[in-house]
Parts: structure tokens; C-alpha cells; sequence
């Protein structure tokens, strides 16, 4: 029985298989459409996050399966202060596969210790969301045709932003990746990550503004910077603009650059450059269904 | 108890000087019956001073602990006045048990049931890090 709790956990080739299953339901939705037939997916949301669950019970429905859950920790037995194991065992007797969120770091792994059922990473705190990582991957593959050799840009709050220590993760194992690291001197990639790319001998170079990278990206993935990061409201708001993309700072850009982004987004990425067919970031949303469906599948049949 | 003529026991040596306490706490010798001798700062070739302990019966020690502390120690197993085995220690892979994680936002602060697990991720550097959470605990 596999898990997914860390990106990592899956070689490159079983990453392959999964997007390459994404891209044949994607191409074919009708012939997947009740291969999962009695199939359950049990959606255990100790913290509430709508949107990854949508994308969870979405990708289960879309195959066949049903779904059950619960959407916040107070509904759910660990308000009653039973275990995390406990529950996992549980709820292991009433589903075949369980997608899990969790605010504390390293839930789903403790999770996945005592449980019977393969269990999907959702979201452990600031720490992993691996189906974010697939997506990413997914877009990006399917993008670009291949997911090694690019200049791979990624801007804002790379310090806190799990989605773009786990994409650096991922995207390290292919051959002639560069990361451009744009971002204010406060939110730097910590230093396990550069350290950790330091010592593989991938390339990397560390920018404060868009402006500067932009001709070599291949591909640009933004994320949010969020006011409460910051120390005052001065620095927050002498930043934040460095840290909008608009259609002024792609004037340099490739034409075949790709515009990422985890989503939700607040105002980094300009309404403006969303008719740019470079923008991929709502593509992303639909990818992100099937790859959670290939995931889904694959798991169940190991 | 004579401490040069132990019959049957161990004897924990190369210990780096002045850490012989820590490792009398920490693998709790305090709470054997058996005889236990501490020796301080013991003229050694190799390492300038070291001290060493003796445990006068046959006991079971978690290596994993010992070499967690020190990799640089050596377990002499004594049987009939003789060293029958000696034990030469490294660094584990894995530990269960013997630190703990001080994340606050990691699982296991507020899950008191879960082993506490750590993994060896960097031997040159000497880092461990959390099975749960990856917070990093440099080996001092
Ligand atoms: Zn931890």
C-alpha cells in the first residue's frame, strides 16, 4: 500500500505514470468515468479549506467514487480529543482512501502509520501540500512538454510559501533546471533549500525584482505576499508593488514563458494579465483535478 | 568492585573527557543495581584525556543513544575477564526516542502517543530531522 505525504515520496517514473494517466483522462474523460464504481474517498478536513476539498471530491465524483467527510476539526471526533490514529483507523473501515488536512506539521504522516487505507497529503500546516507539487508539475509538463532544461522563476513569499519549497523540491530532480529566486531580502528561500542546492550543484541565483529575471524565464510561478509577513506597514507597502506582475513587467518576457500560481490569489497577478495566453494559473485549477483523479486511480490499484 | 578487573560486563571507552555524566544520565545507569564506575580524564594516546565507564553486569545499552552522543566510543563486552566483543559505534540512521521535536506546530506536540523519530539526512553536517515535520536538530 503507497501513501503520498511528501512529494518525494514518488521516484520520477511514478510521478511520469501519474501525469502521464492525468493527460490520457484529461484527453478521454468518458472512459474513466465509473472506474472508480464503489469506490470511497473520505475527505478528513481538520482545518477547513474549501477549494482543495472541492478539488478532491470533484476528482473522486469524476470517476465513479463517492465521498464522505468532515470539513472542520469541531465536527469531527478529535473535538471529542480522540487520537489522530484512532480516527485514521477508524474512518479506515468506512472508505478505501482518505485525503487529509491538517493544521499541525506531519499529521498525515502520523496518520499513515497505523492506517489501512492509503492516505493523501492535503495540506499539513505550513509544511507539505503534495497534490499542489503534482499540479504544478502537471502544468508544467504539459505546458513545455518536458520538465527538464528551463529557467524556472519563482516570486514573492518564497520564505513561508510550502508550495514553492516543494516545486524546488521536485523540480531539482531534473536535468538543466536553473531557479531564479526573485524576492524581498525578508522572505528568502530559507537556507536548508539553498544549502540543499548548493551541495546537488543546481544552479540558482537570488533577485530582488521581476524586472531583472524576466528575458530567461521559462516559467514564472507567483505566489502571494502577505501584509502580516512583514514587520510594518511601510515595508509592506514599499514592496508589495515590486511584487505585482502586469502586463509593463512582461514586456520583456518570453513568448513561450508559462504564468503560474497556486491560487487563491489577492492582487500579485494584475486582472489585466489574464487574457494573456502566457497566463496558465486557472489551466492549473483543471489540471489539478486530473492529476488528483490519476492520483486517486493509482493509489488505489498498488 | 576492583575497576581494572571487571569478570563480566562492559566497559564504555574512548569517551571524549568530561562527558562521561551525560552518558551515565542518559543511557540511565543511575537505575541499575550493579556496580558502576565513572573514570574521569584518563591519559589516553590517541586523545589527549578520556574517560571511560565501567558497568560491572551484562546489560543490554541502546547503541542508538551511545552513538547519537558519541559515534567515537567503544563497547568492550567482558566476558570471564576478557574482552570478547568490541563494539565501534556510528552515527544512526534512525532514532526513536532519544530527542525530542520542539516544532510547536509539529503532530507531535499535541499528540503525546506518537515515537518521537528522527532521521539522519546529513552525516557530514550531523543533522537529524523530524519524521513528521523535517525540523532540522543539529547534533551538538
Ligand atoms: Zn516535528
Amino acid at each position: 500500500m503507497r501513501h503520498l505525504i511528501d512529494i518525494t515520496d514518488f521516484s520520477v517514473q511514478e510521478i511520469e505514470a501519474i501525469l502521464d494517466l492525468g493527460d490520457k483522462m484529461i484527453a478521454d474523460p468518458a472512459a474513466y468515468g465509473d472506474c472508480l464504481k464503489g469506490k470511497i474517498l473520505a475527505t478528513l478536513f481538520f482545518e477547513p479549506s474549501t477549494r482543495t476539498r472541492l478539488s478532491f471530491e470533484s476528482a473522486m465524483l469524476s470517476l465513479g467514487g463517492s465521498v464522505l467527510g468532515f470539513s472542520s476539526a469541531d465536527s469531527s471526533s478529535a473535538a471529542k480529543g480522540e487520537s489522530l490514529t484512532d480516527t485514521i483507523r477508524t474512518v479506515g473501515c468506512y472508505a478505501d482512501i482518505i485525503a487529509m488536512r491538517h493544521p499541525k506539521e506531519g499529521a498525515p504522516m502520523a496518520g499513515s502509520f497505523k492506517s489501512t487505507v492509503p492516505i493523501i497529503n492535503a495540506g499539513d500546516g505550513g509544511h507539505n501540500h503534495p497534490t499542489q507539487t503534482l499540479t504544478d508539475l502537471m502544468t508544467i509538463r504539459r505546458e513545455k512538454g518536458r520538465l527538464n532544461n528551463m529557467v524556472v522563476g519563482l516570486c514573492g513569499d518564497l520564505k513561508f510559501g510550502r508550495t514553492v519549497h516543494s516545486l524546488i523540491g521536485a523540480m531539482s530532480r531534473y536535468e538543466g533546471i536553473e531557479f531564479v529566486l526573485i524576492s524581498p531580502p525578508e522572505l528568502k528561500v530559507p537556507a536548508y533549500i539553498t544549502q540543499g542546492l548548493k551541495d546537488r550543484g543546481i544552479p540558482f541565483t537570488e533577485v530582488e525584482t521581476m524586472e531583472e529575471a524576466m528575458p530567461r524565464l521559462d516559467v514564472l510561478y507567483m505566489t502571494r505576499v502577505q501584509r502580516e509577513r512583514f514587520f510594518n506597514e511601510a515595508d509592506y507597502i514599499r514592496l508589495k508593488d515590486t511584487y505585482i506582475l502586469d502586463p509593463d513587467k512582461l514586456r520583456t518576457a518570453k513568448e513561450s514563458l508559462s504564468i503560474m500560481h497556486p491560487l487563491p490569489r489577492v492582487n500579485e497577478i494584475s486582472v489585466k494579465v489574464d487574457d494573456d495566453p502566457r497566463a496558465v494559473y486557472f489551466k492549473q485549477v483543471r489540471n489539478g483535478r486530473f492529476v488528483r483523479m490519476a492520483l486517486i486511480k493509482t493509489l488505489l490499484e498498488a | 568492585m576492583n575497576i581494572d578487573s571487571i569478570k563480566r560486563g562492559i566497559v564504555l571507552d574512548h569517551i571524549k573527557a568530561g562527558r562521561s555524566m551525560d552518558i551515565y544520565k542518559s543511557l540511565h545507569l543511575d537505575e541499575l543495581e550493579c556496580s558502576v564506575a565513572i573514570i574521569k580524564n584518563v591519559k589516553s594516546n590517541a586523545m589527549g584525556r578520556k574517560d571511560i565507564i565501567k558497568i560491572d553486569d551484562d546489560i543490554t545499552i541502546d547503541l542508538d543513544v551511545l552513538g547519537y552522543i558519541d559515534p567515537g566510543i567503544t563497547v568492550n563486552i567482558i566476558e570471564d575477564g576478557v574482552i570478547v566483543e568490541k563494539k565501534h559505534l556510528a552515527l544512526p540512521q534512525r532514532l526513536v526516542n532519544v530527542i525530542r521535536c520542539k516544532n510547536p506546530r509539529c503532530i507531535t506536540s499535541v499528540e503525546p502517543e506518537l515515537d518521537q523519530i528522527f532521521r539522519l539526512t546529513d552525516e557530514i553536517r550531523q543533522i537529524y530531522r523530524c519524521v513528521y515535520c523535517d525540523s532540522e536538530k543539529k547534533k551538538k
